[in-house]
This record gives structure tokens, sequence and C-alpha cells, in this order.
């Protein structure tokens, strides 16, 4: 019990530096507003685009409408899976690239943390960051509930196939921060892996019956589809929760491979 | 203390340390002293468990490096070339999150940044920005980072680089008094670093040990004799020869006013013959001392000693 508990603490000091460090550069508060201020416009052109379908179908009598879940929600959550493609590379690029380059990883590696403990709480430093962004974002369901009465289910489980995306992404971008001190580097190479494991799935359509089935299975947005219609299936949860825990395992494969040259 | 017996360490085809063996006991300062390249800082990175050996081992405080690293870790206090570290804390931070991460107990955790801190004179800039400070205090804080968790074993690479000489004198006094409680290595290419703060000195050259002993022994040891010189007012030609006859001394060399009087080694006090001899011959002397053959010399006859010539 007292181990397990000083595992975590280690964790724990490793996140909160990380998480502070995001607050002292301006890195933080640049992607913070750039994701608001996009998905703040992307919510109003939703709504009043919905609005707008809504009274066309009002005044030609055309049946019930466009429901909020399938007008404003599946887009809204969906455009932001997007946004994070494009933000997570500037939130992970620095992880391991920074330590490197400053020498600060010799402070940590010869500091009685084992690598899983170290990589583990860059990991969750990120996914604070990720969750807080997220937070934020709350206020568009709450206007939602204020003046309409969409469906819970659907937002619930868009936040969480939207968290554990995103995660996908972070786990990507530890890695490849880990492979090199250039931080633009990890950057650039963080968004084309995540873009290829998003635009996986177009080729299934050129591929034969078996690999366009894989290839489907590969996507990480396949795999968003039900979370968008409010279905949380564990092996859409399974399988992201591989493809992080992968993530982190190259990460530590790296940075023990960096060790032995 | 620190055991390591036969390390070696390939960087691809090319050998940073050859079979590296030698032995450090509780509360010794030991100095690792080599030109640059010379397999110093590989030696230190091995031992601090940032990066395994080839082949070999190394034993610190009874546990295994490549065994046990987290314990051996947890004795440690480790300043790398570079000190690590990161420019947007604050010192008072920073070194309170070196002190977390070594795991120092939250009821002293306050205490002992405070002590690391008085120690290496940070008391002034203890809130300032790591990145505002002079190469001097970071340091300073990186030798701060080294002993927050009070670590048994001290390495510390090139520990006064970039200091100004006040300070460089102040952070010799804090690693003397480390001795006793603390075993300490240090590495250096700068000769008198090592000479004043070391009680041994392990020469590293090429990644071999090329001599390992005390300062004191290495000099005697690569002293070919004594040497003595002498200044005189007449240099006359017989005083030069009854020098010359004294039983120990084996040449005289006269280059205008001074004698350079070169001892058998081996060969007893002589010091007051020789003087008295060239006031008996009236040469009147001006000057007389001894001339100790430097560490700088033993360091470069050891370290050239393989060259192919």
């Amino acid at each position: 019990m007292k181990k397990q508990k000083e595992f975590f603490k280690n964790i724990w000091t490793i996140t909160s530096r990380d998480f502070r460090a995001y607050f002292t550069s301006p890195m933080a508060y640049i992607v913070i507003a750039g994701f608001l201020v996009i998905m703040g416009w992307m919510f109003f052109f939703n709504l009043s685009h919905f609005n707008l379908q809504n009274l066309q179908y009002q005044q030609f009598n055309m049946g019930k409408g466009v429901s909020i879940t399938e007008g404003i929600i599946r887009p809204l959550y969906g455009n932001m899976n997007v946004i994070f493609l494009f933000l997570v590379p500037f939130i992970t690029m620095r992880l391991f690239a920074e330590e490197k380059k400053i020498h600060t990883i010799e402070l940590l590696m010869t500091s009685p943390l084992s690598l899983t403990q170290i990589i583990l709480g860059k990991f969750f430093s990120s996914f604070l960051l990720v969750l807080i962004m997220l937070v934020l974002t709350l206020v568009y369901p709450i206007v939602l509930f204020v003046t309409g009465n969409p469906d819970l289910g659907p937002i619930a489980s868009s936040y969480l196939g939207t968290l554990l995306l995103t995660s996908c992404y972070l786990a990507i971008g530890l890695v490849f921060s880990s492979m090199t001190e250039n931080q633009i580097v990890a950057g650039a190479l963080t968004f084309a892996a995540g873009l290829f494991f998003w635009l996986v799935s177009w080729a299934t359509q050129a591929a034969g019956p078996v690999w366009s089935e894989l290839l489907m299975y590969l996507s990480l947005i396949s795999h968003y589809n039900n979370f968008s219609q409010g279905i949380i299936s564990t092996s859409d949860v399974f399988y992201y929760l591989s493809f992080i825990t992968i993530g982190l395992f190259l990460t530590h494969r790296v940075l023990d491979s960096y060790r032995w040259r | 203390m620190i055991e390591v017996s036969n390390l070696t360490k390939m960087y691809g085809p090319r050998t940073a340390i050859d079979d590296l063996s030698f032995q450090i006991s509780k509360g010794e300062i030991v100095g690792f002293l080599g030109p640059n390249g010379a397999g110093k800082t590989t030696t230190m990175k091995i031992l601090t468990g940032f990066m395994p050996a080839t082949t070999g081992k190394a034993v610190l405080g009874g546990h295994d490096v490549f065994e046990n690293p987290i314990e051996v870790k947890r004795n440690i206090g480790y300043l790398p070339e570079t000190p690590p570290v990161y420019s947007e804390m604050s010192v008072h931070d920073y070194i309170k999150f070196s002190a977390k991460l070594h795991q120092v107990p939250s009821q002293s955790l306050s205490s002992s940044v405070d002590t690391a801190i008085q120690k290496t004179g940070l008391g002034d800039v203890k809130k300032r920005l790591i990145g505002n400070l002079s190469k001097g205090f970071k340091q300073r804080v990186g030798l701060a980072q080294a002993l927050v968790h009070n670590p048994q074993i001290l390495i510390l690479d090139e520990p006064t680089i970039g200091l100004d000489p006040k300070q460089i004198i102040e952070i010799r006094e804090l690693i003397k008094g480390l001795a006793g409680d603390h075993t300490v290595i240090l590495s250096s290419h700068i000769l008198p670093e090592v000479t004043a703060t070391c009680q041994r000195i392990i020469v590293i050259n090429k990644g071999k040990i090329v001599a390992e002993d005390t300062l004191d022994r290495l000099q005697t040891r690569l002293n070919k004799g004594l040497i003595y010189s002498l200044v005189v007012k007449n240099p006359v030609q017989s005083g030069v020869d009854a020098i010359r006859q004294i039983p120990g001394v084996s040449s005289v060399s006269p280059t205008g006013p001074k004698l350079v009087v070169e001892i058998k080694p081996g060969a007893k006090e002589i010091r007051h013959e020789i003087v008295s001899t060239a006031v008996a011959k009236d040469m009147g002397v001006l000057e007389f001392s001894s001339e100790k053959v430097s560490l700088e010399e033993i360091f470069l006859q050891l370290t050239t000693e393989e060259k192919p010539s």
C-alpha cells in the first residue's frame, strides 16, 4: 500500500512540474485561447445553422426537423477532434525534446524514479491540460440545456470519446518527443502520424475486403463514430486504451534505447 | 563505498572507457583527472545509472548499479557537465522539485531545501528565475540540486567550471567540508582544481587509468629526483665543482647566476651541505629554493608516455 502510494506520488511530482511549466511559457495560453476562439466560432455557426434549418422545416411543414444531437452535438464534437489533431503537437512536442535539449533529462534519469513513472507523469501533465480545455467547453452544452432540451447521453459519450481520441494523439506526441531533441521535428511528426491514423480509413475503398476491415479498425476516427451517437462500446474503449498503452510503451523503449547508445 | 571492476563502455566501435577498476572508501574525496575526451564523464554517467556499461560491474553503497539502479540513485547526488536546470523555474522551486524527485520526506522537505540553498550561498537569488542567473549561479543551483537530499555519494562533473575565482574557492571549501560524511568523486581537466580539493587522484587517459595515488606519492613516484635551484652573486667554477663533489648530487648545471642542482633519487637531506659549500666558496648566495614537479608535469608525463614517438 505504501509502495503504491509512493508510486503515484512520484508520478505526481513529474506531472505537477510539467503542468505548471505549460503555464510559465506562453504555449498553454496560446493553445487554450486558440482552441476556445475556434470552438466558440464553430458553436455559434452550428447553432445558427441549426436554427435556420429548423425554421425552414417548420415553414414548409417537413416534419420533426433536425435533433440537437444531429444538428449541433455531432458536428461540434467531430470538429473538436480535428482541432485537437492540430493542437496536440504543440502540447506534447516539448515534453521530452526540451528535457533532452537542456540536459534536464539527466536529472530525471538519475533520480530514483523509474522510466515508467517519468513517462506516465509526462503523459498525465498533457492529459490534464486537455482535460481543462474540455472542461472549458462545457459552456456549450450548458447553453443548450438552458435554451433547449438536448439528450445528455450523446454529449457525455462525445466527451469520453474526444478525451480518449485526444489521449491517443498525446501518446503519439510523446513517442516523437522522446525521439528527438528538436521540438519542431517532434511536433511535425506528431501531426503527420496523427493525420495518418485519422485518414487511414480513406484507403478502405481501394483495399481488398480483408485489408479494408483492418484499415478501418486501425483508423482512430472510425472508433469515434459510436461515441458521437451516444454509444459507448467496450471494443472502442479497448482500442483507444490499447493505442495509448502502445504509444507509452514505445516511448519507454525509445528512451531506454537512447541510454544504450 | 564505491567499487568498480573491469568497467568497459563502447560507443559503437569506439571504446570510451577500457577495463576500468578502482575502489573508493567512505568519506574520501577522489579526483578524476584527464584531458578532454578521456572518459571521465562516461564513467560518471555509468556510476549514476544514466547509461549502462558494455561490460563490467559497479557497486555503490552496497547496491549494484545495473541490478538495483533505483536504490543506487537514492544514495547519489549528481551534478552533470551541464547543470540540469529549468530556466523558467525559480531557484527555490527548482530545488524543491529536485528534493521531491529524490523522495525527501515531506516533513523535512522545506528544511532540506533551505539547507541546500544556504550551503551553496543562493539565499539572495532564491526567488529569481534560473534563466536570468549567471553561469556561476546556475552551476551553484546544480550543486544545490545534488546536495539537497543529503546523499551518501556525490558525483560532480567539473563542479567549478564557469565560476569566478572567489566562487571557486567557496565551492572548494564546500566540497572539502563534505568529506567524512559524504564520499565525493569529482572530475576535472584543470589540475589545480584537483590538487586543492582531492585526497586521492585517479588519472585517466584514453579510457584507461594511468595512475592512481595520493598527490604526494604521485609527485615522488614520478620524480627522477629532487631539483634545487641556487642563485648566486658570482658563480665561480671552483664553487660549482665543489657542489658537484657533494655526495648525493647527480649534476649541477650553471646558467648565468643560477645553478640547477639535481639530486639523486633517494638521497638523504643535503640542502645544508649545498648552501654551506656555496658560502664557503664565497659565491654570495642570494636565493635557494626547491623546484617541485608540478601536477601539470606529472599529468603531461603520464598522458604522453604511451604515445608512439
